[in-house]
């Protein structure tokens, strides 16, 4: 009987794969792209995340949490978003994989294997935030094109690796030096081996910082292969497209990094505000760096009915990009009174903070419960979408959650 | 008398076993026999498609299916302009990142254009009236305001 089962399966699967499948335009298919439909279709189990992700898009993946997912202090994989602009690399073999640094401002031309780096240099851990720049696209009217991300392109995960400054200091940097940009192994959904999908940077001052990280390891493992596998390049605060993933070559740039996605409107928001829908010219487009400060009500999960004179625990993360959140407030009544409650110090500089409080609801009825997170320089995440931008980039509205008392 | 039926027995059951082992040994025989000579199993191709466990197997026919409004393979809207937009517009990238955008007529097209200049999508011709006139019927922008009300709440008690 088994036999039996195995070869009915054996025999579906080979006639599957070499008769049912018929491909349009497969004359005009890049070689060496495997289609979809030839590749794990499961997400959930391809990148062993959790069911209730939501999958934005498949080709290239992306993916995003739900906000009661990110409960967790440190984000597991399984509740870590995916944002990928091209294809995922195949197979990669670790021992092989070497990181060059070069460019025009490098003293000399260096390519290091993945052991040479965890050798010669001294490692550090960090719990480092990685918010995706589009984090709350999905809210912007007019609407702004790209993956519509709600609220969950956003984790803290604890990062090991080398400090870049000490790799980029042993290949010697040229006072020209301006700009980083890193280079990966991913491919272009178009297939053509020219273009490279995504391959940005970060001036000299954020790639010198103490937490700016090469790293090999994600939570205690060797990163996942969706996350960057198995060298990865973490800037923790800036728009999670800065931390290359499958990274094997790092330019010293004597100029603002060219690559794709650090030009035209791509990571980029107007210079000077603009009213919603207004076109704007390229060269009125700036990069953006730090992020701005926000924060996520992870539990309970949106939709809690609660009976009159129980109190409600809430609690989440807040993170303000370069910053530090200074002041957590929620509000019951839409802004009319907001309530102090407290705010852990961050595990390390980069990292999010955990906040809670316990409410007290005086009716029954509907509440919303919002949180508003002020950052060390006094700026308060707005009720209100912030200012419009052509590519929807950087909401960092109150999250809220709705809430029942019977 | 019980040990020379014993005898018998264990010797039935020896000869079983063997016959048993034989056998498969003839069956894997066999059939490596016929995979040598038919790799790809393509005696089977026909039968197994009419089977009812191949019929997740997209075929020809399947591939363009219709259900309530919706073509199946791609998850977009059946309407005039559908077969442009899923011959021109998913060989790159899924058609998950048409559905999620709400663009008017210009935007639209200063997307076609943005991907013509930077990610090799090819001269739309003809086609490109017909794919953007989809677009915009389909998938138009609605108004959302500078905050939308909390829509699809799921609502649990919360035990704790």
């Amino acid at each position: 009987m088994e036999r039996r089962d195995f070869v009915k399966k054996a025999t579906l699967g080979v006639t599957a794969a070499i008769a049912g499948v018929h491909i349009v335009f497969a004359d005009v298919m890049p070689k060496g792209y495997e289609p979809l439909l030839h590749q794990d279709p499961d997400p959930f189990k391809l990148f062993d995340k959790d069911k209730e992700m939501v999958v934005l898009n498949d080709k290239p993946w992306n993916i995003e949490a739900k906000a009661h997912l990110l409960d967790d202090r440190i984000t597991p994989n399984k509740y870590m978003f995916v944002r990928n602009n091209g294809l995922i690399p195949e197979n990669i073999d670790i021992n092989s994989w070497t990181l060059t640094i070069d460019g025009e401002s490098v003293k000399q031309k260096k390519t290091y294997t993945i052991s040479d780096l965890k050798s010669k240099f001294k490692q550090y851990t960090y719990q480092l935030t990685l918010e995706c720049g589009g984090n709350g696209r999905s809210e912007f009217d007019p609407p702004a094109k790209g993956n519509q991300w709600t609220v969950g392109a956003v984790s803290c995960a604890e990062w090991t690796g080398v400090r870049l400054r000490d790799v980029l200091e042993d290949a010697g940097i040229k006072d020209t030096a301006v700009y980083i940009g890193y280079h990966a192994a991913d491919k272009h959904l178009s297939g053509d081996p020219d273009k490279e999908p995504i391959s940005r940077g970060a001036p000299m001052r954020k790639a010198l910082q103490d937490e700016t990280l090469l790293a090999f390891k994600m939570n205690g493992e060797v990163i996942p292969l969706a996350h960057g596998y198995p060298l990865r390049l973490v800037a923790g605060g800036w728009p999670a497209s800065v931390s290359g993933k499958w990274v094997n070559r790092i330019s010293i740039r004597n100029k603002i990094h060219d690559g794709t996605k650090m030009t035209g409107t791509a990571y980029r928001v107007p210079c000077n505000p603009v009213a919603p829908g207004e076109k704007v010219k390229d060269e009125d487009m700036c990069i953006i760096e730090s992020m701005p400060v926000k924060s996520l009500i992870t539990y309970p999960k949106s939709g809690a009915i609660i009976n009159k004179g129980k109190k409600l625990k809430i609690r989440g993360h807040a993170w303000a990009g370069e910053l530090e959140v200074a002041k957590m407030e929620y509000s019951i009544d839409f802004g009319s009174t907001w309530i102090e409650c407290s705010v852990e110090k961050p595990a390390n500089r980069l990292a999010w903070q955990h906040f809670s409080a316990t409410i007290d609801f005086p009716e029954k009825g509907y509440y919303e419960v919002w949180a508003r997170a002020t950052d060390t320089k006094g700026a308060s995440q707005p009720m209100i979408l912030p200012g419009w931008n052509p590519k929807g980039y950087l909401n960092n509205a109150c999250h809220r959650i709705a809430v029942k008392v019977k | 008398m019980e040990k020379e039926e014993q005898f018998r027995y264990q010797v039935k059951t020896i000869y079983r076993i063997m016959v048993m082992v034989f056998s498969m040994v003839g069956l894997v025989t066999i059939a490596g026999i016929y995979l040598i000579t038919d790799p790809t199993l393509s005696v089977f191709k026909e039968t197994t498609e009419t089977t009812p466990e191949s019929l997740y197997v997209l075929n020809e026919e399947d591939e363009d299916k219709i259900e309530n409004g919706i073509h199946l393979r791609t998850g977009l809207i059946e309407a005039e302009g559908l077969m442009e937009v899923v011959n021109n517009c998913t060989n790159c990238h899924s058609s998950k990142l048409v559905i999620q955008n709400r663009m008017n007529k210009e935007r639209w097209i200063a997307t076609i254009r943005w991907m013509q200049e930077t990610q090799n999508l090819w001269d739309l011709g003809g086609n490109e009236e017909i794919i953007v006139n989809y677009l915009v019927t389909n998938y138009p922008p609605g108004k959302k305001g500078r905050r939308e009300v909390l829509t699809n709440i799921e609502w649990y008690d919360l035990q704790e």
